[in-house]
């Protein structure tokens, strides 16, 4: 099965006092990856136009977008436009290896490249060693499962223990704040859920990207549709490979989920990242609209 | 040959040096006969009475003091400055010995070179087993972001530097390797211009190998670097809060590489510039003296304060050269080195010159179960440490115990985290003598060596920077806290051609371009200059409230209470008799001086120092009146030694005018606030006399005015007089003067807002009267100085 989707995204930014100097690292660009989306067609783009541009792919192979503005402004717009093909993964059988397997599985794998599981272990800029997350992780698992079921296990286990709650948490809240506080939004259960993971020898990614808006007929609209989502990828062995889960809506992801890229953390996947000289604050804002195109198309 | 010192006499100078057993030393044989190259060193010394030796050392601790080399410690968050702890001893080894341990290091820097290049290429020495996969995804300083980035100049690493010991059997080996943004080479200097003059009468005649050759190598190297752009080469140091700030300083002085702050530079259009007051210049080549992590905060570490957005953009795009491109720091986990040995071998088809310090990785079977059957002869700490074997933290254990606070089983740790844990063997090192109450004694050192890349391959430099251990513990222990650093004497059989930086066919050194002052310098020049003054005006005006008070015996007196609510007005609190604002000032003065001092004067750095600790100390002590008076007299004479250094001695480059135009500007507001109350319709009696007073121009006004003062004599004068050093309107003129040479050197396409103001702030003034000055016209003065302020910082500053 597939779905196209056409998505608009518009990061706004309005500052205080006029502020100059702006340099933007953008990962807004939703990646092609092969067997499971493509990006039909779309493009990002600033309102207004950038005094310098380059467009160019990170380590992990995420599409990213380098723009400049040199005067000062007081609001610049970050866009994306564009559709999105998304493929059913496959989900059949348990191809992953027992869990008290795979760090002999990971060792034997010789590569610091992009794809492979070593980057996504331990600690990374936004993930430290949490002994409490450790302990949480053990708690819900048990050393006979493969390592699929128990990251079913951990994604199901957060889902019941944190409450979706926009206003709990910040872009900067830490995991460990997060999950004490039992609250927040997908980037923290996110989080938590690598660290959990990592905390079991599962190697554990950041995915960001985008949920369908409105749920097919019959369904509940899932959390976290009205702005950028984020989940968890698993590395469960060589031949299951890498495992996509939503811990927000205790759901492997499938249809309903388009990937703009992922990396170790929020750190390597933040949509924007800036900086400028400027005196005062900013607000910022993201607009999503992801809307399902027609079965004619991809029937 | 010396023939000063009889045999017995040199017996007698080093009886109770007594080298350990099982420990190599550096004077003496195992046998306990003196090694050749030392002897005339030794004989020297021991033909010395201790008080011309105490006269000796104490001539080279003169010249670090005077030169203003100290050493910034960090315990908590303090920060203090301490001497520097110079053994005056030097450490002495033989050409023929250096030749092969040069030769070694080479090898070594350009085993790291190829590493360097495999992790950041194609990742194949973790492909083919040579290196552990996550040792290396593990490590914060393997820089995702530079994966796949080819160096402009085909290189990765340009200068680098090795930590090196003498084993017991006498061979040297590696217990560290520095290639991140290796530091001490500048301070290698000093301690050879320090140890040249403690032995100014042996040194010259000494065949001791010099220094100069190596750094004229290197600045070659950095400037071929630019291969023909017209870019600049700069060094960039995390800025003054850094230990090793002093150096950075001193060694961009002494090469003539401009001194950058990461503030500094800006990436525009894939090209990196420094920002200068005639806007931005392209800059090529940069010896990183900064983190890499830190460099940039867009790809980089998110949380670093220091860096520069978009530098890894300008590395990918090749528009520059770093010296050594960011990532290098992942060469220095102390992991590494388990693996060194066999990738030197498989790398460079050769077995390692010097081997480095025995390291097991605890994450291999193998290794795990050597490291746990001998435990007593292990150091084990964390295996991405950067830190030297003998830099112990409290998760290190020794000798099979914990170094801090117990944890369990020492088995235990390492089953449990042995990925993150190596062995590392515990080394002994060998010992060199100190000279240590007036005797000799054996301590243990380590030296720091430095290679830089040339077109003809690594140079090492010859010689080096020792740190001796602060007892005889010959176990690397005794390297970690306090000890002494020392010189390393090359010895050559042969007569050394003295060389200097200066002597060499590549042109005369520090030429620096016009024009090319950083934004950020100049500003600091000239908060220097405005602080420094406003420190003299406010001094100015206590000596003269405290000579009233003193003559009246109280505040209630007009012009008392008068020259007490200025002070008032501008923050000080008069119930002390020196104002903790005034102190301010004076520390202001001292901050901004302290990020500039590579273009500000080592006595000027010292006259302004003395001047704020004098100013804190007469604070602690003097009361009210007469006694307060005095010790602002003292100031005032501090401030005129200081102010004369400045002026009289400076060149006039443009970072000079930049502190003119803030003296000047400062001076200016303080004569118009002065007049503005003093010489109001309304002042009290005695005020104008005080302000005259104030204006520094008593004898001035007698000589030209043989009557009593008045309002006019004392406006003219002290507002309008183009000749009085201290009156308004020459400040303006400097102003005028100062602004209208930097808009020529920075090429100003058209008269610029401040240059609009100075002229017409200085035309009001030539053409007024003194009638014509009212307080209110003062006032209006001083709210169009502040107007040319924010204009000079807006057109150059910013």
């Amino acid at each position: 099965m597939s779905q196209s989707y056409d998505i608009k995204l518009r990061i706004a930014y309005r500052y205080d006092h006029p502020a100059g100097s702006h340099r933007t690292l953008l990962r807004i660009l939703p990646r092609s990856i092969e067997g499971q989306q493509q990006l039909l067609y779309g493009q990002v783009t600033t309102d207004p136009p950038p005094d310098f541009r380059l467009d160019d792919v990170d380590f992990f192979g995420n599409p990213m977008t380098e723009v400049t503005h040199e005067g000062r402004l007081s609001e610049i717009d970050f866009l994306f436009e564009g559709r999105v093909l998304r493929r059913t993964p496959r989900d059949g059988l348990d191809l992953s290896c027992a869990l008290s397997d795979l760090p002999r599985a990971v060792a034997q794998i010789q590569s610091i490249r992009a794809p492979s599981p070593h980057h996504f272990l331990g600690p990374s800029p936004r993930l430290r060693h949490e002994s409490e997350i450790a302990a949480f992780a053990r708690c819900c698992t048990r050393p006979g499962m493969s390592a699929l079921e128990a990251v079913e296990a951990v994604s199901h286990a957060l889902n019941d223990l944190f409450d979706f709650d926009s206003s709990a948490t910040e872009v900067t809240t830490t995991p460990i704040e997060a999950f004490r506080a039992r609250r927040g939004v997908c980037q923290d259960i996110s989080h938590v859920m690598i660290s959990a993971l990592r905390e079991i020898g599962v190697p554990a990614g950041y995915v960001s990207g985008f949920l369908r808006t409105l749920p097919p007929e019959g369904q509940p609209r899932l959390e976290g549709a009205d702005a950028m989502h984020a989940w968890v990828r698993a590395w469960c062995g060589p031949d299951a490979g890498w495992v996509e889960f939503d811990p927000t809506n205790a759901i492997r992801v499938g249809l309903d989920h388009v990937t703009v890229g992922f990396g170790r953390d929020y750190s390597d996947v933040a949509p924007s990242k800036g900086s400028l000289r400027s005196e005062g604050g900013h607000e910022t804002r993201h607009m999503v609209d992801v809307v399902p195109i027609e079965a004619k198309l991809t029937a | 040959m010396n023939k000063v010192g009889t045999p017995d006499a040199l017996m007698r100078f080093l009886q109770g040096y007594e080298s350990l057993p099982g420990v190599a030393d550096e004077l003496k044989r195992p046998d306990g006969t003196l090694r050749p190259v030392w002897d005339p060193l030794i004989r020297y010394l021991a033909s010395k009475s201790p008080e011309q030796l105490a006269r000796s050392f104490a001539r080279g601790d003169q010249y670090l003091h005077d030169t203003g080399v100290y050493f910034r410690q960090y315990s908590g968050d303090e920060s203090t400055m301490r001497d520097w702890p110079l053994s005056h001893v030097p450490v002495i080894i033989g050409q023929d010995e250096w030749d092969g341990l040069a030769e070694g290091i080479a090898q070594r820097a350009e085993l790291l070179e190829k590493v360097m290049a495999d992790l950041y290429g194609d990742g194949e020495l973790v492909r083919d087993g040579f290196l552990p996969a996550d040792l290396i995804a593990q490590n914060p300083e393997w820089l995702r972001p530079v994966v796949g980035i080819k160096p402009r100049s085909g290189h990765y690493l340009h200068f680098l530097a090795f930590e090196i010991g003498r084993s017991p059997d006498g061979s040297w080996f590696v217990l560290g390797d520095r290639a991140q943004a290796p530091s001490g080479s500048g301070f290698a200097l000093e301690n050879r211009m320090a140890t040249s003059r403690v032995f100014h009468d042996l040194f010259p005649k000494s065949n001791v190998e010099r220094l100069a050759t190596f750094f004229r190598v290197f600045r070659d190297a950095m400037v071929g670097l630019k291969g023909g752009d017209g870019g600049r080469v700069a060094i960039l140091t995390p800025g003054q809060h850094t230990d090793t700030y002093y150096e950075h300083a001193y060694i961009a002085r002494y090469l003539g590489f401009l001194l950058l702050e990461c503030e500094d530079l800006k990436v525009q259009d894939g090209q990196l510039s420094v920002r200068t007051i005639a806007g931005p210049e392209p800059v090529s080549v940069l010896w990183r003296r900064l983190d890499s992590r830190f460099a940039d905060p867009l790809e980089l570490d998110e949380t670093s304060a220091l860096g520069t957005p978009g530098m890894v953009s300008a590395l990918r795009s090749g528009a520059m050269d770093l010296v050594n491109c960011l990532g290098s720091g992942v060469l220095e986990a102390r992991a590494l080195m388990a693996f060194l040995p066999r990738i030197c071998e498989h790398l460079m088809g050769a077995p390692l010159k010097m081997s480095n310090i025995a390291t097991w990785w605890c994450g291999q079977d193998h290794e795990r179960a050597y490291v746990l059957e001998n435990l007593e002869r292990m150091m084990i700490g964390s295996a991405q440490s950067t830190k030297l074997p003998f830099d112990i933290d409290r998760t290190t254990a020794l000798g099979g115990k914990f170094r801090g606070e117990a944890r369990g089983p020492i088995e235990d740790w390492i089953a449990r985290e042995g990925k993150s844990l190596v062995g590392q063997e515990a080394v002994t090192l060998s010992t060199t003598p100190a000279m240590i109450d007036g005797k000799l004694k054996p301590r243990p050192m380590v030296v720091r060596v430095f290679a830089t890349r040339t077109p003809d391959g690594w140079a090492v430099m010859p010689g080096g920077y020792a740190r001796i251990g602060r007892d005889g513990d010959p176990t690397a222990l005794a390297m970690q806290a306090g000890g002494s650093v020392a010189d390393v004497w090359v010895m050559s059989d042969k007569a050394i051609h003295a060389d200097t930086l200066t002597s060499t066919a590549s042109g005369p050194l520090l030429r620096r371009q016009p024009g090319l002052l950083p934004a950020r310098a100049a500003d600091n020049l000239f908060w220097l200059g405005r602080y420094a003054e406003r420190a003299e005006g406010a001094v100015r005006v206590l000596r003269a409230w405290h000579l009233r008070l003193e003559e009246h015996g109280t505040r209630n007196v007009p012009l008392v209470s008068a020259l007490g609510d200025f002070l008032t007005t501008f923050g000080h609190d008069i119930e002390d008799p020196v104002p903790v604002m005034l102190l301010g000032h004076f520390d202001a003065s001292v901050v901004c001086a302290s990020k500039v001092r590579d273009r500000f004067s080592t006595d000027g750095w010292n006259a302004l120092n003395d001047l704020s600790e004098t100013a804190r100390k007469l604070a602690a002590k003097v009361t009210h009146g007469d006694d307060a008076a005095r010790a602002m007299t003292v100031l005032l004479r501090k401030t005129a030694g200081f102010s004369g250094l400045v002026h009289d001695n400076m060149f006039r480059f443009l970072g000079w005018r930049f502190l003119t135009l803030g003296r000047a500007l400062e001076r200016a507001d303080h004569i118009a606030a002065v007049l503005a109350v003093l010489a109001d319709e309304a002042t009290p009696p005695g005020g104008l006399d005080a302000a005259v007073e104030i204006g520094d121009s008593v004898m001035t006004h007698r000589r030209r005015y043989t009557i009593e003062t008045s309002r006019e004599t004392v406006i003219d004068m002290l507002a309008l007089d183009r000749e009085n050093p201290r009156s308004l309107l020459y400040q303006i003129d400097i102003l005028r003067e100062e602004e209208e040479q930097i808009a020529d050197a920075t090429a100003q396409p058209r008269m610029g807002e401040a240059t609009r103001r100075i002229l017409m702030l200085q035309t009001m003034l030539a053409v007024s009267t003194s009638g014509q000055i009212s307080s209110r016209r003062l006032n209006r003065i001083r709210r169009e100085l502040a107007g040319i302020s924010e204009a000079l910082t807006a057109q150059y500053l910013s």
